[in-house]
């Protein structure tokens, strides 16, 4: 499974560049990230995807990122019950003849028809990333010309939490390194 | 506190005063100009020293931190002067070192248009430095700089940049010292222990019949040494020091075993594989140290005690995490723990040390200098009291070896980058906090290349440090490698120097030259009492090994040792087949 990461970033010139540098540099790799303004002004909010599966390594690159002077909090929330969206925009080129069809998909998938051009048409969808791919899927036999996809967005269900304590320390117990398990950071 | 009006260039020196800095090491030019020139106004509280490269000016920064425990500062142009730093602040990065690089930059108008002198240096800088900052109003410049000061020796300290364009500099403004106290979310606080880490703690050392204490960087930098040495007299555990741990804790101390890793003592390396509990204090588990991942210290239990989280779990798996401070942690668990003894570990410890000392360089006698009798008989001639930078490379390990640190903050020396030409800035950095112990630069002929044009600065500002150049004739280090791992095919290793002595003459400072063991001391004695630098050159013996050594990769107890009492033979016949 994907390590899903939610952080809260201050909204300075050069965080974004610090960021794609640590996980660069550290050899990370990033499957996607999105950012955007956060319910605090001056205060962005990223998902970030990683494609790690070890744990250690999840721990590594949670404290990396939270040793950044601009990151305000991180949430390793890759265990933790979340809403989950990602959003694209596909393009396909192809005749009227196989409208009916391409409308049919689009409905199956609870996708919608945003653009109809004399050869082209764009549909949109908020989903799920396996929901995604299952579209992309079906639509693919309809020449696909363009896509583009946003990347994954998280957020946890249920009351939001306070930043609490910095508690970093791992329960006393606790053999495995569990990110989450021992930082209590805004979801 | 009134209102003045201040430019820019002013804002800087009145924010470096403020944070108690009484000496900066830099360089000018075309965009660091106007605070140069506003300097003369600042000259009552704050020196300037005039280094030769900027290179210089970071590890002069570098040193004088290490040193003084306090943020060493640099100063430098943009472009050129910039780049120039990138070494310095990895070198500082690598090892927690406190310093503020301050560059000048382009006018803000002109940023990215490939300006004359313009490099991205805060892009450049990222992956060396714990921060950076490029100022583009001067409103925000006094706040800056105090942060900047605030992030370079907070939590686990390190180098920050601060990079500062023309027309900033130029601007004025109503000026008030931002004397509030800085608190920034996004720097991680250090926690300390819970209850029941405190407890699991205890239970781990009550249960541990091998213990074994690694005492790193973070004893120095936490003020941590009283609470160590409580720690392994009360439960009778010994102590192993990383490189940077060195003086830490007084080598003298019966429970002090020496330096672990890839030119450690055996008996450490051979007490951590053997251990069943290892206690890692302010360290990393850096690679030089643990030697094969797979196989390190089988058998342990481990704790960490260390400040910067990322540490944590990163290179060994470890049993209890705690993050924090570490004097603050070993405060907590101290009063709990009961005394004990460890007779029969510390004997078996005991007895490894005693097998090895036959094959220690030390204990032979040989008609030939030896770097390892040199840097023993500097020990003798300080009284195992002066302050030592060391450059990198074998002098480094020997210095390491068989100059014994009894306190804190005595063993300055490039660990994590391994840079070449760190000593003799970082020397003279060193002197300008150091004002009563005498100072030894321990530096090999390729280091010494490196940034010997350092010896101006030296001499411009009359530093009373002695330099000890080890002349093997070689990149040693590496001629090491070679020997080992190469069939020793020498590549690009035999390395001329210029006559040292006559070097040091232009410069005007007094020089020798030793080509035996007996003349040592009374050299010593002659450099010690010049009032300036003084410069000895010791020809020592060109094929020389670091012995023991832990091949890059072997497993920590696979120590490949001298070959007893066979000193004279390898190296002589090694002198043969290389004049052949
Ligand atoms: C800037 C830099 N370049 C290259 C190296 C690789 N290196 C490590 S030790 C060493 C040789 C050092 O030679 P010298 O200063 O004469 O010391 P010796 O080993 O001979 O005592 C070299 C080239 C390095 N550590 N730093
Ligand atoms: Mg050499």
């Amino acid at each position: 499974m994907k390590q899903t990461l939610i952080t809260l970033v201050e909204d300075k010139p050069g965080v974004l560049n610090r960021i794609a540098s640590l996980f660069r540099r550290r050899n990370y790799n990033i499957d996607s990230l999105v950012v955007g303004k956060s319910e605090t002004p001056g205060v962005s909010r990223m998902t970030i995807m990683t494609n790690e599966e070890d744990q250690r390594k999840r721990g590594n690159i949670y404290f990396n990122l939270l040793n950044l002077v601009n990151v305000i909090a991180v949430k390793d929330v890759s265990n933790l019950e979340c809403v989950t969206r990602e959003f694209i925009l596909i393009k396909i080129q192809s005749g009227p003849d196989q409208l009916n069809e391409v409308k049919a998909v689009v409905n199956n998938h609870g996708a919608r028809i945003v653009d109809l051009g004399k050869e082209t048409v764009i549909i949109e969808a908020t989903e799920r990333e396996k929901e995604i791919d299952a579209l992309v899927k079906a639509l693919t036999p309809f020449n696909i010309t363009e896509i583009m996809r946003t990347g994954k967005i998280a957020m946890r269900r249920g009351k939001t939490h306070k930043i609490s304590s910095d508690k970093i320390n791992a329960p006393a117990g606790e053999i495995n390194w569990q990110p989450e398990q021992i930082h209590t950071y805004h979801n | 506190m009134s209102k003045r009006n201040l430019t820019g260039a002013e804002i800087i020196w009145e924010c470096i005063a403020k944070e108690g800095i009484d000496v900066v090491f830099g360089y000018p030019g075309g965009t660091i100009l106007p605070a140069y020139d506003a300097l003369d106004k600042y000259r009552d509280k704050i020196h300037h020293v005039l280094v030769r490269h900027e290179q210089g000016a970071t590890h002069m920064a570098d040193g004088y931190a290490r040193a003084s425990g306090k943020v060493g500062v640099a100063i430098a142009t943009s472009g050129p002067g910039a780049t120039n730093m990138i070494t310095g602040m990895g070198t500082a990065m690598m090892d927690s070192v406190p310093i503020v690089c301050i560059t000048g930059q382009v006018s803000s108008a002109v940023i990215g248009s490939d300006a004359f002198q313009e490099i991205d240096i805060t892009g450049a800088a990222i992956p060396v430095t714990k921060h950076n900052y490029l100022v583009l109003d001067i409103k925000d410049l006094a706040e800056t700089i105090k942060e900047a000061f605030h992030v370079a020796r907070s939590g686990r300290p390190g180098p920050v940049l601060v990079d500062i364009p023309k027309d900033i500099q130029n601007q004025s403004l109503d000026f008030i010292y931002p004397e509030r106290e800085i608190t920034l979310p996004g720097l991680v606080k250090p926690q300390g222990a819970d209850e029941l880490q405190v407890k699991r703690f205890i239970d781990l050392i009550g249960a541990a019949e091998r213990p074994i204490i690694l005492a790193g960087h973070g004893i120095i930098l936490s003020g941590a040494t009283q609470a160590v040495l409580d720690l392994a007299n009360l439960a009778h555990i010994p102590i192993g020091t990383t490189l940077l741990g060195i003086g830490g804790v007084p080598a003298s101390h019966p429970l002090v075993l020496g330096m672990m890793g890839m030119h450690g003592e055996t008996w450490v390396n051979q007490a951590i594989q053997e251990s069943d509990l290892l206690i890692a204090c302010g360290m990393r588990f850096d690679d030089r140290v643990t030697g094969k991942l797979q196989t390190y210290s089988p058998n342990s239990k481990k704790i960490h005690i260390e400040i910067d989280p990322s540490e944590i779990n990163k290179n060994i798996h470890v049993d209890l995490p705690i993050h924090g401070d570490l004097k603050t942690v070993l405060n907590q668990i101290l009063p709990l723990v009961s005394k004990k003894g460890n007779k029969s570990w510390l004997s078996k410890i005991e007895t490894w040390r005693k097998d090895s000392h036959e094959k220690d360089i030390i204990n032979q006698e040989t008609d030939m200098l030896m770097g390892a009798h040199v840097v023993r008989k500097i020990w003798e001639g300080t009284d195992g009291n002066a302050l030592v930078v060391t450059d990198v490379g074998q002098h480094q390990m020997l210095e390491a070896q068989y100059y014994e640190h009894e306190e804190p903050r005595t063993l300055l020396t490039s660990g994590g980058l391994g840079t070449m030409g760190f000593s003799l800035p970082a020397g003279i950095g060193a002197s300008f906090h150091e004002k009563d112990r005498e100072i030894w630069v321990i530096v090999g002929d390729g280091s010494f290349q490196m940034t010997m044009t350092e010896l101006g600065t030296a001499v411009q500002e009359n530093r009373n440090i002695n330099i000890a150049i080890i002349n093997n004739g070689y990149l040693g280090m590496v001629r090491q490698w070679q020997e080992m791992f190469y069939e020793a095919r020498y590549v690009e290793t035999p390395i001329l120097s210029p006559d040292y002595v006559k070097l040091a003459a232009a410069y005007g400072i007094e020089a020798f030259r030793v080509e035996s063991l007996g003349e040592v001391i009374p050299t010593m004695r002659k450099a010690q009492q010049q009032s300036g630098p003084s410069l000895i050159e010791f020809v020592v013996e060109q094929h020389d090994m670091v012995y023991p050594m832990v091949p890059a990769g072997a497993d920590l107890h696979e120590m490949i040792e001298r070959p007893p009492n066979k000193i004279n033979d390898t190296v002589d016949m090694l002198n043969k087949e290389s004049n052949k």
